[in-house]
């Protein structure tokens, strides 16, 4: 690490900010990433300004780690201006690989979306029915306000990116494994995930057998075994389908994966995966019975499968917002 | 480097390029699917010539990677892949594309089937670059077979093949072997006695060196796969020591209970609850009911054991489970009796003298209740007149579609026999007489000289209910007669309903087990209609008899010699070519998370518990793809079918022809300008 110093730009759109705090969970070794990195641009811990980076050169910071997905124009222009500006452009947690929970909304139009933001919820008061605009006049003159998009985009599907960062948030230790590679220069080929090729199970210190699943329950309704597999417990454990990395956090506490790290390599479908996973193991060959235990079990399929990969999987908007999907 | 791809259009005649502009397609994959280096067309694929031009290409042109697109790979997958070897290149790089059944036969419209044939041989042509190279395996065939049913199908096949000296383990659910045969008195055209020409196999089979009889078994479970199936079976505890028992009778002359007997006597009839089934059974060794028996159900008597000269009565026995292994299985399994309950217009179950043809059959049997007298329900009044309605729950799209095709020459033996026994009038209503095999339209002429009543048309009820004095105390049956044209009432004192043969009830679940699937009405699926109809889509599994469809005796016997004669082929073979169309497990990603272990169909998965990782048995697999699509992470790759395989299939199929034709027009402008 005695190259000279790189520079590094941290950058959150479309996300909660838990990846911002997730990159300080790496303690003191952030310390080390200030010795290897001048930080150029983080808006989340330091002032820093959008036209300082337009005036950089192409490629001039070495590394951008962009967290959060792409709902309006202002999040689009910084996405492509970082990509331009960056050599490496990590997708940096669930938001910006697959979506995540933002990107839930995609089961909604923009409409439903500012509908349920400024009407419907209980804690809302909007007798005006004010919802916001890409244009108001004032008698100062327009104002402008970023374009919301119909559909919530990933990263990747709007630019270019190098490298994956997977989970809500990363796992600090997977945090600086990555930015150890990057600093030795042992990244794996480009438009690969930077992390483990096997899943949550690998991990997972339970005891499995031969899985068949006669009921599914929803997490209140049982109190499981602490030894034996979830999923075999009839609780919906994403940890089959989902890639290694969080050393099963959840599981080991009692609580089924939730599936924030996203499908393993090569997957192309997260949900996809796993439905199909399960659909073989129901314990039934009566097409109702199977029917029954689908629908009293999983009542809420996207939620359970595609909580965090619902933007990036190959579901496709069913409703767009009749005024188009508001990208120029 | 790029493959070198040759792309072979077959005409099938006419069959393909009567609806599909062949020269075409070959000529448009030439000029615009990348790597192609010889594209043709060609009259006949398949003929030597054919193959030849393949070969000669593959020389010649280098060419490293083929598409035929031509029939269905179950036709000449395997011709074009040994045209391929023989030209030393490896028949899995070898694709082939369906353009007869999924486009000519299928299509009308030539224009929109020469499209679609552009987009399957663009799909395959994608895929066949990225195909690998792949080695067949061998497994020795386990030359000791299983044959699963003792009527005279399963018998016959037992038979041929322990006479040329092969083990045979032949499972019978019964406490006997013999099937339904056993229960007849007469067999059409002939009129030979049946038990005269069905116990000798039967008593062979009995003591055959090479047959193991499993009588009172069931198969519980099938392993493994061609050559080399493992089976559990189940033999159900008859509560009567096997070789103790001599099966001298006396345990069941003594028994002091007695019960309607519903499988061998079809209801008619009365065994104890020790009971062997018919006199002739083989293996002679009764079996306890226990669901009737006095000590089982009340916890006294033992008169059997006090009885029994060679103490061989063990109340203490358990089922047994025991574990075979064989090369290959035929499934002869037999039918069940449809229920005429279901059909309540013929009174079958409230009108006393309304028989099933069993039941008739058993009245028939000098060896039966009545000793062979034909009498009505009381047991002892000889009917003056009888009517046998055909087709009771076939030929009827309420119950069963299909024709039982056995029961019209049935029913002309069984009028037969009412005339030789009695001084009856013998009506038989009919849809169609179908007598379609040697000697049986002669039966049918013979009969119509004996005096045999026939009334063409279907029987709209049986009622008891008298219109006038003649049909006083009758039962009447109604029916149009079709070739009077009028509707008529025949008043009789016995009414036959010709039943329905039907798949037995654990058909299917017996079939699961053994990677076999029935047709719609619930027979065995046989490889081919035609041209394999004792072989199933399993290799390893045959099928012969009824438990295939609906057939008479020596149609089952011509199954059960045939399925046995493709087992010695393959005995005789010694091994058997194993597809490499496999699936691996990447041990490295896989998390052992055991998703994929109960799924598969052949057991060809196991869990390493030390390494927590589960693996493929290569051996077993058959590369059905199951686990592949099961496995969440995504881990199991199915060897020729893998995910780059399939996407650049897709991309292909997905070729847009509205695209290419504009562009192709504008080309052909830009060109004549």
């Amino acid at each position: 690490m005695s190259k000279a110093k790189g520079k590094l730009a941290v950058y959150w759109a479309a996300s909660c900010g838990g990846c911002d705090i997730a990159l300080l969970a790496i303690d003191d070794k952030i310390l080390k990433v200030s010795e290897a990195f001048d930080v150029v641009f983080w808006p989340c811990a330091a002032d820093g300004k959008v036209h300082d980076i337009e005036k950089m050169a192409d490629g001039e910071i070495d590394v951008c780690l962009f967290n959060g997905g792409i709902r309006t124009s202002e999040q689009e222009y910084m996405a492509q201006l970082l990509r331009k500006k960056s050599k490496v452009l990590v997708a940096f947690g669930s938001c910006a690989h697959e979506g995540c929970i933002p990107g839930l909304a995609n089961l909604n139009n923009r409409q439903e979306c500012f509908d349920t933001a400024y009407r419907d919820t209980p804690s809302t008061e909007n007798p005006q029915n004010v919802r916001p605009r890409h244009e108001t006049q004032v008698p100062e003159g327009t104002l402008y306000l970023p374009v919301f998009y119909d559909t919530l985009k990933t990263l990747d599907q709007t630019v270019p990116v190098d490298y994956y960062l997977p989970g809500c948030p990363p796992e600090a230790d997977r945090i600086w494994d990555a930015i150890v590679a990057i600093l030795e220069g042992k990244l794996p080929p480009p438009g690969s995930v930077i992390g483990s090729d096997t899943t949550v199970c690998d991990e997972c210190p339970r005891k499995r057998t031969e899985k068949k699943i006669k009921k599914f329950h929803r997490t209140w309704e049982i109190i499981p075994d602490p030894d034996t597999c979830l999923l075999e417990q009839g609780l919906l454990c994403m940890g089959i389908a989902t890639r290694a990395g969080c050393g099963a956090l959840c599981p080991q506490v009692n609580s089924p994966c939730i599936g924030c790290y996203g499908p393993n390599n090569d997957v192309k479908d997260h949900g996809a995966r796993m439905m199909s996973a399960l659909a073989s193991v129901i314990d039934s060959q009566d097409p109702g019975e199977i029917q029954q235990i689908i629908e009293e079990g999983i009542p809420d399929p996207v939620g359970s499968f595609y909580r965090f990969g619902l933007a990036h999987s190959l579901l496709r908007r069913g409703k767009l917002a009749a005024d188009g999907n508001g990208h120029k | 480097m790029a493959e070198r791809v040759g792309i072979y259009v077959c005409h099938c005649g006419s069959n393909i390029a009567g609806t599909v502009d062949v020269e075409e397609v070959a000529r448009w994959a030439g000029q615009h699917i990348k790597d192609v280096v010889v594209s043709k067309d060609y009259k006949f694929m398949c003929s030597s010539l054919g193959q030849a031009m393949i070969e000669e290409d593959i020389k010649t042109k280098g060419l490293t990677r083929v598409v035929v697109a031509a029939c269905s790979p179950h036709l000449h997958e395997k011709t074009f892949r040994r045209a391929c070897a023989n030209a030393g290149l490896n028949p899995y790089l070898c694709q082939m594309t369906n353009i007869r059944e999924h486009v000519s036969w299928v299509c009308t419209d030539k224009a929109a089937g020469t499209e679609k044939a552009k987009a399957l041989v663009s799909a395959s042509a994608e895929r066949v670059k990225y195909q690998r190279p792949l080695e067949p395996m061998y497994v020795d065939v386990n030359p000791a077979t299983l044959v699963v049913g003792g009527g005279i199908a399963g018998l016959q096949a037992a038979l041929e093949l322990a006479d040329a000296g092969h083990p045979v383990y032949l499972v019978e659910r019964e406490p006997s072997i013999g099937g339904h045969m056993a229960q007849f008195d007469k067999t059409f055209p002939t009129l030979d006695c049946s038990a005269c020409i069905l116990t000798p196999k039967m008593s062979e089979a009995g003591q055959h060196e090479n047959i193991t009889l499993l009588t009172y078994s069931e198969l519980e479970e099938v392993s493994g796969s061609v050559g080399g199936f493992t089976v559990k079976i189940r033999k159900k505890a008859r509560y009567v020591d096997y070789d103790k028992c001599t099966g001298c009778g006396i345990c069941s002359e003594k028994c002091p209970r007695k019960v309607i007997d519903t499988v061998f006597e079809a209801g008619i009839g009365e065994r104890k609850a020790i009971y062997s089934p018919f006199p002739q059974a083989v293996p002679r060794i009764p079996v306890i009911d226990v669901d009737s028996c006095l000590y089982f159900t009340r916890g006294k008597c033992q008169v059997c054991s006090k009885v029994c000269p060679t103490n061989a009565i063990d109340y203490e026995q358990k089922d047994e489970l025991i574990e075979v292994k064989v090369g290959n299985i035929i499934l002869a399994t037999g039918w069940k009796l449809f229920d005429c309950a279901r059909m309540p217009q013929y009174g079958y179950g409230r009108l006393a003298n309304v028989f099933t043809n069993l039941e008739f059959e058993r009245l028939c049997n000098a060896a039966g209740p009545t000793n062979g007298k034909i009498v009505l329900r009381d047991g002892k009044t000889e009917p003056k007149s009888v009517a046998i309605i055909h087709c009771v729950g076939s030929r009827d799209v309420n119950y069963n579609e299909g024709c039982s095709a056995v029961c019209c020459m049935a029913a002309l033996k069984l009028g037969h026999l009412v005339l030789e026994k009695t001084n009856a009038e013998v009506y038989s209503f009919y849809i169609d007489m179908r007598t379609n095999q040697k000697m049986y339209e002669e039966f049918y002429q013979r009969l119509l000289a004996e005096g045999m009543h026939f009334v063409r048309g279907k029987v709209a009820e049986v009622t008891d209910a008298a219109r006038n004095p003649d049909e006083q105390g009758k039962l009447i049956v109604q029916c149009e007669d079709t070739l009077l044209g009028r509707q008529r009432r025949i008043p009789v004192d016995m009414v036959v309903l010709m039943s329905a043969m039907e798949p037995q009830a654990d058909a299917k679940e017996l079939g699961l087990k053994c990677g076999i699937s029935c047709s719609m009405a619930g027979w065995y699926t046989e490889r081919h209609p035609k041209l394999d109809p004792v072989a199933t889509m399993t290799d390893g599994v045959f099928v012969a008899g009824v438990c295939q469809g609906a057939k008479d005796i020596p149609a089952s016997v011509a199954q059960g010699a045939a399925a046995a004669a493709r087992v010695q082929g393959m005995i005789t073979k010694g091994r058997v070519m194993i597809e490499p169309i496999v699936a691996t497990i990447d041990e490295e990603g896989c998390s052992g998370c055991r998703i994929c272990n109960n799924l598969c169909p052949y057991n060809a998965i196991e869990f390493d518990e030390e390494k927590k990782v589960s693996r493929v048995i290569a051996a077993l697999c058959k590369g059905c793809g199951t686990c592949v699509a099961a496995c969440p992470a995504g881990v199991i790759t199915g060897a020729h079918f893998n995910n780059q395989q399939i996407f650049a299939e897709i991309e292909g199929a997905l070729w847009d022809a509205a695209a290419a034709k504009t562009e192709e027009e504008t080309a052909t402008q830009s060109v004549s300008a």
